[in-house]
């Protein structure tokens, strides 16, 4: 018989974008809910946002099954951290901890786009930003995904947060209030499912600050 | 023979599937899931076997239907009827559910494209435990999601767009059996592996009923498909 399929791989883009905005006492972080696999929809609402511990909440794209399999592995390994040390993971700790799970799948990656958000021990919001296989950077704000190349650009334009070389080194975190940070984050979102056709459906957006966690949901277009 | 170029173990790798089913349909409704699949088993583009059990029932919750390479959803029974028959051993009252034999399913898939080996299939996971109804699906890589309404392979491209015009939380398992037989007939019209054959599965908190095979009433005598080449012109 002739080979009929093309080659199989094991991996594949299930599409999506995130995006996590960090301010003096809060973080944003937001993800469509779309699953994609090349130009068909596979779910309308699949939730990309899950929360890592009590102030760490992590949002990824890339290929699904990868992004499963890691979300499995970081609840585990925040399980036995809570069992050893009596108390939840910082988020600058599962930063790390996010980083050497990628790297330690170096050379088989997981096909992970990951932003993380949250707030740290001084309850300052937090944004690390990486790539597949871990490198990862604290950032102001970051924007991951299918729809990255478009909201990146607009997010540098309004938020121009000081250079990282800057000496004394300067905050990262955005200048503006909670509310204008979420209005912005839809805004984005608003633009991208225009032109991405990966995004789209609808936007979750997880609010996180002092006096817990808040979600609220935007409809995106649905072509 | 054993290498980091090729081993022995790679002869028995699937690097494309031989016999295989077309799409599954499931959907949820008023008292449970009901689940569409043709019986058509195909060999490349030669339709080689008529009467392909593609639902299968999982334990007293669940019920499983398959697309792609057979022998491998045959396979995968293997691994259910063995789980389910290892959980009764323990005689404590406790049963799979439809999330657990979903959520096994996706384990199974997973680790096996991860050691390049994939079984080469789509599945779909319906179920009812506890008033709970469950509606699930899980790919050859292990992708996998729930939602109201799933189908596998070109049932995702011609049915979702019909049940996502008519799907509604309160069908009757009347008006569910109609909208299905309504995907499978255009699947049967627009997909040239489906067959004029299929079953109806059917699970509630009664349990599983999978139906007779039995066929659809068909017209083909539309113009569209009488002469498509009707204001085509120029075209052969």
């Amino acid at each position: 018989m002739t080979k009929q399929q093309a080659n199989w791989s094991p991996y594949d883009n299930n599409g999506g974008t995130c995006v996590a905005i960090a301010g003096a006492d809060y973080c944003v972080i937001a993800a469509d809910t779309r699953m994609s696999t090349g130009y068909s929809i596979l779910s309308r609402d699949y939730s990309k946002i899950i929360q890592l511990a009590d102030k760490s909440l992590m949002a990824s794209s890339g290929f699904q099954a990868d992004v499963r399999a890691l979300q499995k592995v970081l609840a585990a390994r925040h399980l036995i951290y809570q069992h050893q040390h009596n108390k939840q993971m910082s988020c600058p700790a599962m930063a790390q901890l996010l980083s050497n799970t990628l790297y330690y799948k170096r050379f088989f990656p997981y096909y992970a786009f990951n932003v993380l958000g949250g707030l740290d021990s001084e309850g300052k919001g937090c944004v690390f930003t990486y790539d597949a296989v871990g490198s990862y950077e604290r950032v102001g704000y970051s924007s991951q995904g299918s729809g990255a190349t478009l909201i990146t650009p607009f997010l540098d334009n309004q938020l121009k947060s000081p250079s990282p070389l800057l000496l004394p080194a300067k905050d990262a975190v955005t200048p503006l209030s909670e509310s204008e940070a979420i209005d912005l984050v839809k805004t984005c979102f608003a633009s991208a499912s225009e032109r991405d056709i990966y995004t789209g459906d609808k936007l979750e957006i997880v609010i996180l600050n002092a006096s817990g966690i808040r979600r609220e949901y935007l409809e995106l277009r649905k072509d | 023979m054993n290498n980091l170029i090729g081993s022995d173990a790679d002869s028995q790798r699937t690097l494309y599937p031989y016999v295989t089913g077309t799409s599954v349909v499931g959907i949820k409704y008023k008292d449970g899931i009901l689940l569409a699949a043709d019986m058509g088993g195909s060999y490349g583009s030669t339709l080689r076997y008529k009467t392909v059990e593609r639902m299968k029932s999982v334990g007293k919750h669940s019920i499983i239907g398959a697309s792609g390479e057979i022998s491998d959803f045959q396979e995968i029974m293997r691994y259910l009827d063995e789980l389910i028959l290892y959980d009764n051993m323990w005689d404590d009252g406790n049963s799979f559910g439809p999330k657990e034999v979903h959520n096994y399913l996706t384990r199974v898939m997973y680790n096996r494209r991860n050691k390049f080996n994939p079984l080469w299939n789509s599945l779909v996971l319906g179920g009812v435990k506890n008033g709970q109804k469950y509606l699930g699906t899980v790919n050859m890589i292990g992708v996998h999601y729930e939602d109201n309404h799933v189908a596998t392979g070109f049932g995702n491209h011609l049915s979702r767009p019909i049940l996502r015009d008519e799907w509604h939380e309160n069908l009757t398992f009347e008006e569910g059996v109609k909208l299905l037989e309504k995907c499978m007939r255009v699947l049967l019209y627009r997909d040239r592996s489906a067959v004029n054959k299929l079953q109806i599965a059917k699970i509630t908190e009664e349990g599983v009923t999978i139906s007779q095979p039995y066929s659809l009433k068909t017209f083909w005598n539309f113009a569209a498909f009488q002469n498509p080449t009707v204001g085509a012109e120029g075209s052969w």
